[in-house]
């Protein structure tokens, strides 16, 4: 009961944060929170792949790279925003299903092999094809939509355009998690052979695995290049794929709130942690490190282990203040 | 056909290096399914050994060679056992994965960090000569390279088939529990694997810097192309290995002289794609059982 308690209270905390927060940063701070909201997206989709259904997947970054190209591409030869989006998102879910199937042949390691030499490839396209994605110079001056005649130009305004769709894709996610579908994906995860055994369409629901965290990855990448407004390969290299994985897995997979939070450690705390220079990326793989010794279940799964025994035991003791920022799971599996 | 050779031995000599490191990939993973993503990187690193021995210490290249073997050995392998597989190999293979990819982020944070942002020249092994042959003109580099792989290569299969360690060893990587029962000391026989993953990595990193240049970011194509070398070749064969390797250092060569240099990286890339749809187990690897 408190702990449900504290976690609304968290959550609470957190949202009026972020509705508040463009109102005392600068624009590079809106600029990173917006980034924050953007990568949070990629890792819900990588979330619903590797936390929920189990499958790994090194390609989350070749989607979000699809989804920006498509959406670059597009709007600078004038199309409208909301179409390239649809384009953008369902292209890549289609091409998330078809990386779906080598998951059917194989899994674990050798997926992760599969889907990262996919990300290379499909990096090697972005930087090679120079008449459809400008190679190396990438494509500059990608415009900022406007919604309902609103223009989302200012920072500001297309932080809140991105916090908004993080509120709706979290939303979709939330009930999806609860839909027989989300079931059925942790049914894929915890033993795919009894979940075939029990009618679940294993097939079906690998492929949607895939086809779904692909198709985040394309909405957010539709979002990063009017956000950046500038799109070139070397952000959609392996090195951002093994980055989402990492957000995931830091901030706890299979938690609704541990993409939040993985992100949070990834994007905004190295901003914070400047003056701290190259150290911050060294803290940050020992961190990794320390965390699968101790608690391979991420930061949220630490959370949820320290709030346990409190319960049982009903320490009077409130738990400490730097616990109360992560305590937003509430134990969500 | 004096080009196809020149480019064949050039292959093969780089080939033989991805061999290298793609075998002790597999070693590790035979006897405690470890996969290291920071593999790359382990590769990379005794090259900065070596160059700290000369700077800071002021040593020559063949003792600075030695003093950065034993430091591989104690780091990447004793180290690496004993701090990062030890507690987590229970857990399951993906958070040892992940948390080899945060080793790979603080090894190449700390060189760059540490000792150098830019790529570092690496003394070579051999005079930057060519010798001519039937009318094919080789670098003596590559032939050295060829040569020291192919002893090193040999002198590991003569102690895995050869010596009582080596045959102990074999058996634990098929069968652990049936070792344990016959009096191996599995625990140890698995412990020399670290060591010997981290002498070859050593070995294939003096070899190749000289090539590429000392450089933090060199992990990251290295570790890549040892995967690759070792699941085309068979994930759980030390030869499975060796011919993935030396494959994989010819195509890479042949795809860059004839196809594209642009897209020279693609051509291994689909073939791991292919064999890993159409033959999971490599081309001379065997079917690992599955246990539901």
């Amino acid at each position: 009961m408190r702990r449900s308690v504290l976690a609304g209270g968290a959550l609470a905390l957190a949202a009026v944060f972020l509705l508040l927060a463009p109102f005392a940063f600068r624009p590079y701070g809106i600029f990173i929170l917006s980034m924050w909201a953007v990568m949070t997206i990629a890792a819900i989709g990588l979330n619903l792949t590797l936390g929920y259904a189990g499958q790994v997947s090194l390609a989350q970054a070749a989607f979000v790279g699809i989804g920006a190209y498509v959406t670059a591409y597009m709007t600078t030869k004038g199309w409208p925003f909301w179409m390239t989006y649809v384009i953008g998102g369902v292209a890549c879910f289609a091409i998330g299903w078809v990386l779906g199937y080598p998951a059917l042949r194989v899994q674990h390691h050798y997926l992760a092999f599969v889907t990262l030499a996919f990300n290379t490839l499909v990096y090697l396209v972005f930087r090679n094809e120079e008449w459809l994605t400008g190679g190396i110079y990438g494509i500059s001056n990608v415009p900022r939509p406007s919604v309902l005649g609103w223009s989302m130009n200012s920072p500001r305004e297309f932080y809140y355009f991105c916090l908004a769709h993080l509120a709706l894709v979290s939303l979709a996610a939330w009930w999806l998690i609860r839909s027989p579908w989300g079931r059925a994906f942790i049914a894929l995860r915890e033993n795919p052979i009894r979940a075939l055994s029990l009618g679940v369409d294993t097939r079906r629901y690998t492929l949607m695995a895939f086809a779904l965290g692909a198709g985040l990855g394309g909405v957010s990448g539709a979002l990063y290049a009017p956000l950046v407004q500038f799109v070139d390969p070397t952000p959609f290299a392996l090195g951002l794929s093994l980055n989402l994985l990492l957000m995931v897995v830091v901030g706890g997979p299979g938690y609704f709130f541990g993409p939040f939070l993985g992100a949070l450690v990834a994007v905004l705390l190295p901003e914070w942690m400047r003056f701290t220079e190259g150290y911050y990326l060294m803290g940050y793989a020992v961190l990794v490190i320390v965390l699968m010794v101790f608690c391979p279940t991420g930061l949220l799964g630490l959370v949820d282990r320290m709030f346990k025994p409190s319960r049982k035991t009903a320490a009077a003791e409130p738990p400490a203040g730097a616990v109360a920022a992560a305590a937003q799971s509430d134990g969500v599996r | 056909m004096a080009d196809i050779l020149q480019l064949l031995v050039a292959g093969l000599a780089t080939g033989a290096i991805y061999a290298l490191v793609a075998i002790g990939f597999t070693l590790l993973w035979q006897t405690s399914q470890t996969i290291n993503f920071a593999q790359g990187e382990f590769v990379m690193l005794p090259a900065f050994f070596v160059l700290i021995g000369m700077g800071y210490f002021g040593l020559a290249f063949w003792p600075a060679v030695a003093l950065a073997t034993l430091v591989s050995v104690i780091v990447l392998g004793f180290l690496f056992k004993r701090l990062m597989v030890d507690p987590m190999i229970r857990h399951g293979v993906l958070p040892l994965v992940i948390a080899t990819i945060g080793l790979a982020i603080l090894m190449k944070e700390a060189i760059r960090e540490f000792y150098a942002a830019d790529a570092q020249p690496f003394p070579p092994l051999a005079a930057a000569t060519d010798v001519t042959v039937f009318g094919a003109v080789f670098a003596v580099q590559s032939l050295v390279v060829l040569a020291i792989s192919i002893a090193a290569v040999a002198a590991l299969q003569l102690f895995l088939n050869g010596t009582r360690t080596g045959r102990c060893m074999q058996a634990t990587a098929q069968n652990p529990t049936v070792a344990r029962l016959l009096g191996i000391p599995v625990e140890r026989m698995i412990l020399y694997t670290f060591l010997i993953n981290a002498a070859l990595v050593t070995l294939a990193s003096i070899l190749i810097t000289p090539i590429y240049l000392a450089k933090f970011t060199n992990g990251e194509w290295l570790g890549l192309y040892a995967f690759i070398a070792a699941i085309i070749g068979g994930f759980n064969q030390v030869r499975g290995a060796i011919v993935g390797g030396l494959l994989l250092g010819v195509i890479d060569n042949f795809a860059a002289a004839y196809i594209s240099t642009q897209y020279r990286m693609a051509l291994p890339l689909l073939i791991l794609i292919v064999v890993i749809l159409v033959r999971p187990q490599g081309l001379l690897g065997r079917i690992e059982e599955r246990t539901v």
